[in-house]
């Protein structure tokens, strides 16, 4: 069965969809990712959708989801890179994803999720700047 | 046989005919000079004759037959020609009504003995110039509905410039009345530039919008939650103060955005966003000794 890869870097997950999402990919991701969050104690998520060209209800309503299992297992999530006629569709849906933050890319989706965290008050995020630059 | 009867009679006295016609289209003052040249008008007017000749001709009176398709295409082409020229409907309608005058005048010169065939001859010619009328305003009524389609067009293409401010600063001037058809238009020309250029702050100035009621006020929160979906701040801007009273009274939440009474104060925001500022010149260069004043991303 195919599974969306989620990589791991610093104390964020890193979440590609390059795939057209069907329900079975998406439960699937739901599952792995939170295991995976349990697992790693990761403080960020990202989901970056930008090949991601078809949307509906049940994706717009997953990635809330996701979002708002991530936050109870004390990640943040971005997502990034949507496209305008998914940001159109999303809206036209009545989704607009109140709890989600966004970003237009990954680089930017990245900074967010730093400068989030390091105004949270994590050592870890800055910890880990400081290491990835290094 | 009364067809071939009224074709010889058009035809025998096609210049007359055409002299009469003219004289009648002066008569109900639709000539128009200032729009057309007499000799055009003339030229129209034996066109026209000639080619109702030609589809009487085939023996049929009915002018949806194929004979009549050359008399189809002028009354068409003129009745084009005018509604760009600017006639009006009723001018348009006399030029072919005119041609109904001289017509009975031949009919009763030339058929005063036989008042039967008269009277028959009479309304066959009126049902045909009626149905020639006909056709003219309905070409003439699609040829003025292009024109405004054509304008609808126009308009709805110069109505949403995405307008640049800086490196990361896009500004959507929206001028006019705000409907779903539009707001579609703006929200897609809108995103695509958010891909294009990376933007990282967009500010709707409504400043031209004249009245704001829920389903505007729908459209544009539309447009800012499209906007944040894809990662991208909204800013609001031109609010007059009795568009702000309306919106209240209405019950619409605008909380949820940014929103300043001029478009630059909403630049000010944005320059923050970005972290950059702007400066006198003159205190500039004392301040660039200090600090950087500008830290562009």
């Amino acid at each position: 069965m195919d599974r969306i890869p989620i990589l791991r870097m610093g104390s964020f997950l890193i979440v590609t969809i390059q795939v057209d999402m069907h329900d079975r990919l998406a439960l699937a991701l739901q599952d792995d990712l939170t295991s995976k969050i349990a697992q790693t104690e990761a403080k960020g998520v990202l989901i970056d959708i930008s090949a991601l060209e078809i949307v509906d209800s049940f994706i717009g309503r997953m990635l809330a989801n996701i979002s708002g299992m991530a936050r109870i297992l004390d990640a943040q999530t971005v997502v990034t890179g949507m496209q305008p006629a998914v940001a159109i569709t999303l809206v036209e849906l009545g989704l607009s994803l109140p709890g989600i933050r966004t970003a237009l890319n990954v680089e930017r989706g990245m900074e967010l999720l730093r400068t989030s965290l390091a105004s949270a008050g994590e050592p870890d995020a800055e910890d880990d700047d400081a290491a990835f630059e290094a | 046989m009364p067809d071939t009867l009224i074709v010889d009679l058009i035809t025998r006295n096609e210049s007359q005919l055409l002299i009469e016609w003219l004289k009648t289209i002066a008569n109900a003052k639709a000539t128009r000079e200032d729009l057309i040249k007499p000799e055009d008008l003339r030229a129209q007017c034996a066109d026209v004759l000639r080619r109702l000749v030609q589809g009487l001709a085939s023996g049929s009176q009915n002018i949806t037959d194929a004979a009549y398709v050359e008399l189809r295409d002028v009354l068409d082409s003129v009745s084009r020609s005018r509604a760009q020229q600017g006639f009006s409907p009723g001018e348009t309608a006399t030029f072919v009504f005119s041609l109904k005058e001289p017509i009975f005048h031949t009919l009763r010169r030339e058929l005063d003995k036989r008042p039967e065939v008269l009277a028959n001859e009479t309304w066959n010619a009126t049902l045909l110039i009626d149905k020639m009328a006909l056709h003219t305003m309905e070409s003439f009524q699609r040829s003025r509905e292009e024109v405004i389609r054509r304008q609808q067009d126009a308009m709805l293409e110069l109505s949403t410039p995405v307008v640049k401010l800086w490196d990361g600063i896009l500004a959507l001037p929206l001028i006019g009345t705000l409907d779903s058809a539009r707001t579609q238009i703006v929200m897609e020309s809108l995103l695509q530039r958010v891909v294009t250029d990376g933007t990282d702050v967009v500010i709707l100035d409504i400043t031209g919008v004249p009245t704001v009621d829920t389903l505007v006020a729908q459209h544009l929160l539309k447009t800012v939650t499209a906007a944040r979906l894809m990662g991208t701040d909204c800013i609001i801007s031109g609010i007059r103060p009795q568009i702000a009273q309306t919106i209240v009274h209405l019950g619409v939440d605008l909380s949820a955005v940014i929103t300043k009474s001029s478009l630059a104060d909403a630049f000010k925001i944005a320059l923050a966003r970005r972290d950059l500022m702007v400066v006198k010149r003159k205190s500039a260069a004392a301040a660039a000794a200090t600090t950087p004043t500008q830290s562009a991303h």
